[in-house]
């Protein structure tokens, strides 16, 4: 898809297919996914602009301005220690992004590499890995992450072990039943009767024929660490004070202040609420574009 | 089919092992120690004494490979022993919360049937339609949601709301008493979490409805249905929705074991005294002997329900070979 619009009009007689017209035939089949896009962008750019779009340092506290319900002054009010909350909240998705990206990639990749030797190598090797992964499935996504987080403690960079590990086996299963297929394909065997090496016939030649699980299980990934990590840090057990992240920003005053200050619980789930809303529209795309059988359904 | 049972029975074994050694080496890396935190919490003198004491009591001063050789054994006499915090019977402790919980996870379940199986069809019956992406859109709402913050929404919209027409604002009990005692007091409570949790819950039931219906109003048989002249109503409701059925169900009983663990953050919303509740606890207090009799509470039940969903799959689906 992409390579078209980068090659010139070599070939008279075909049309070149710009970069626009995949984005304009994107929004007509996907108008979901398109969404799902739109929120992705702005949410970088938020993350990435923090410092000229927030107003106020997100963590300097201020007791002149407790409780502050919203106003010119104070777009979407402010907490209990006097915090500008869209400051907090612009800042926060810088945290949500650092740790959806960090867990999708390494967790996705982890299961790529663990998924496809297990594959290829079968035998022995296969079935106990099936097996260690048939236990690591059995545990509740929450349960295993908030058992991690009791042994390596809290904060962003713990937060980030804690839920990639549980998403390594999940993606690990996926990618290895493609695998499986690719493996009884003639150009493997091929590829091994030339002889060349385990190391590079995985690479080569089985790897990039299971981009689409993998894929699918990355971009499915990136909206279920966020909301995660929100989860976790609500219990208290993830991201600390005084980082601004939005599922800490629900924890402590959010409860006791819900009825007099009700702008405090409210953006910052909003905030999570959109942000997982649009990963998630563009996963569904994704898989709808990636997953042939999938095409007609979703 | 007895076989193929027995079979399925027989491969829950070594799950179940490998989760309990895993729940062991985790909570063993754990560098907290409960007779630390127990004795010289907040700041108050901890005399080493004591500390050494409580630790050769818990027997936490044993090799390790005694204390794993005592946690497995456990488990086989259905002795999960008693509480490292409490000094009461993790199985006491377990059993108080545990009704809560179950009712909590039996009407989220519900919640989320009710939900998922009309829209579920609907969307599939209106494919590509603007009915279509409502539904969708609300059933991915459903999942970003967090349930934690549906919780507080439902209880800023019940104090406000009550305050409005009742003129006092009312909040859901904090007690619990069982649906046999108070059934009122008991509903008033645990609807609201149960409500957050089965929205959520519903919405990937939702697209499971709607994929299963779409699959089955693409089969020849239904083309027949059409073709004969019945209306799409009947073919709908009568032809497609029972065949569709069969993975719908799969999904459910899977939800259900996972909600018995996922309600960890709507207890702590609501403030209810369950099974995820008790689990922070726990693990914030280092208490090995409940955290792990927890977890794998957790875990047996959804290896379990995976064995029942997997052999009532096979048992309604005869074109499932038993292998």
């Amino acid at each position: 898809m992409s390579t078209m619009d980068a090659s010139p009009e070599t070939n008279t007689g075909f049309k070149r297919v710009r970069i626009t017209d995949h984005i304009g035939r994107m929004v007509r089949r996907q108008p979901l996914g398109t969404g799902g896009a739109i929120v992705i962008i702005l949410m970088v750019f938020m993350a990435v602009f923090a410092e000229f779009i927030a107003p106020y340092d997100p963590e300097a506290n201020s007791f002149e301005h407790m409780l502050v319900a919203p106003s010119m002054e104070f777009l979407l009010g402010t907490d209990q220690f006097g915090r500008d909350l869209f400051s907090r909240i612009v800042y926060g998705a810088r945290t949500a992004l650092f740790v959806g990206f960090a867990c999708a990639l390494v967790g996705a990749f982890g299961g790529l590499i663990l998924g496809v030797a297990s594959a290829y190598f079968g035998g022995w090797f296969d079935l106990i890995m099936q097996r260690i992964i048939d236990v690591f499935m059995a545990f509740p996504l929450i349960i295993m992450a908030l058992a991690i987080v009791s042994i390596f403690g809290t904060g962003t960079d713990k937060v980030i072990i804690a839920i990639t590990i549980p998403f390594v086996p999940r993606c690990a299963r996926v990618v290895r039943s493609s695998a499986l297929a690719i493996r009884e394909m003639p150009y493997v065997d091929a590829a091994r009767s030339i002889g060349y090496g385990h190391m590079r016939i995985i690479m080569k030649h089985i790897a990039p024929n299971v981009l689409a699980p993998f894929l699918i299980m990355l971009t499915a990934f990136l909206g279920e660490a966020i909301l995660l990590e929100a989860s976790l840090s609500y219990l208290g057990m993830g991201v600390q004070e005084p980082t601004p992240a939005w599922g800490l920003m629900l924890q402590g005053g959010a409860e006791e202040y819900a009825e007099s200050a009700p702008w405090v619980p409210i953006w910052p789930g909003l905030a999570i609420t959109i942000a997982v809303f649009g990963f998630n529209l563009f996963g569904d795309a994704v898989r709808d574009i990636l997953d042939p059988k999938l095409r007609t359904r979703g | 089919m007895y076989g193929y049972i027995v079979k399925r029975l027989l491969m829950l074994l070594p799950t179940l092992i490998g989760a309990a050694i895993l729940v062991f080496l985790l909570l063993r890396l754990v560098p907290g120690d409960i007779c630390l935190i127990k004795f010289g919490g907040e700041g108050a003198y901890a005399d080493p004494e004591q500390i050494k004491q409580c630790q050769i009591n818990l027997g936490l001063e044993n090799p390790i490979y005694v204390q794993f050789w005592d946690y497995m054994k456990g488990f086989f006499v259905l002795d999960l022993g008693t509480s490292m915090w409490t000094g009461k019977d993790v199985t006491y402790e377990i059993g108080v919360r545990f009704e809560l919980s179950l009712q909590v996870a039996i009407m989220a379940t519900l919640t989320s049937i009710v939900i998922a199986i009309p829209l579920g069809v609907i969307s599939a019956a209106k494919q590509n339609t603007m009915v279509d992406y409502v539904v969708r859109g609300f059933s991915i709402a459903g999942i970003a949601m967090p349930s934690f913050w549906l919780g507080i929404l439902m209880i800023l919209g019940l104090l406000i709301g009550t305050q409005e027409f009742m003129g006092r604002p009312w909040m859901p009990p904090i007690s619990f008493k069982s649906i046999f005692d108070d059934p009122a007091h008991n509903i008033s409570q645990l609807i609201w979490p149960a409500l957050a949790t089965g929205y959520r819950y519903s919405a990937v039931a939702t697209r499971m409805t709607r994929s299963a219906m779409l699959e089955v109003l693409g089969e020849d048989y239904v083309r027949t249905a059409r073709a004969k002249g019945l209306i799409e109503k009947v073919i709908v409701n009568k032809h497609a929705l029972k065949n569709a059925m069969l993975p719908v169900v799969t999904i459910i009983g899977i939800e259900f074991a996972f909600l018995m663990g996922g309600l960890v953050v709507t207890e702590q919303v609501f403030n209810l005294n369950g099974l995820g509740k008790l689990f922070v606890e726990s693990v914030t207090q280092s208490d090995y002997t409940l955290t792990q009799a927890l977890v794998m509470l957790v875990v047996t039940i959804f290896v379990f329900m995976n064995f029942v969903v997997d052999v009532l799959y096979a048992w309604l689906d005869p074109r499932i070979r038993y292998s």
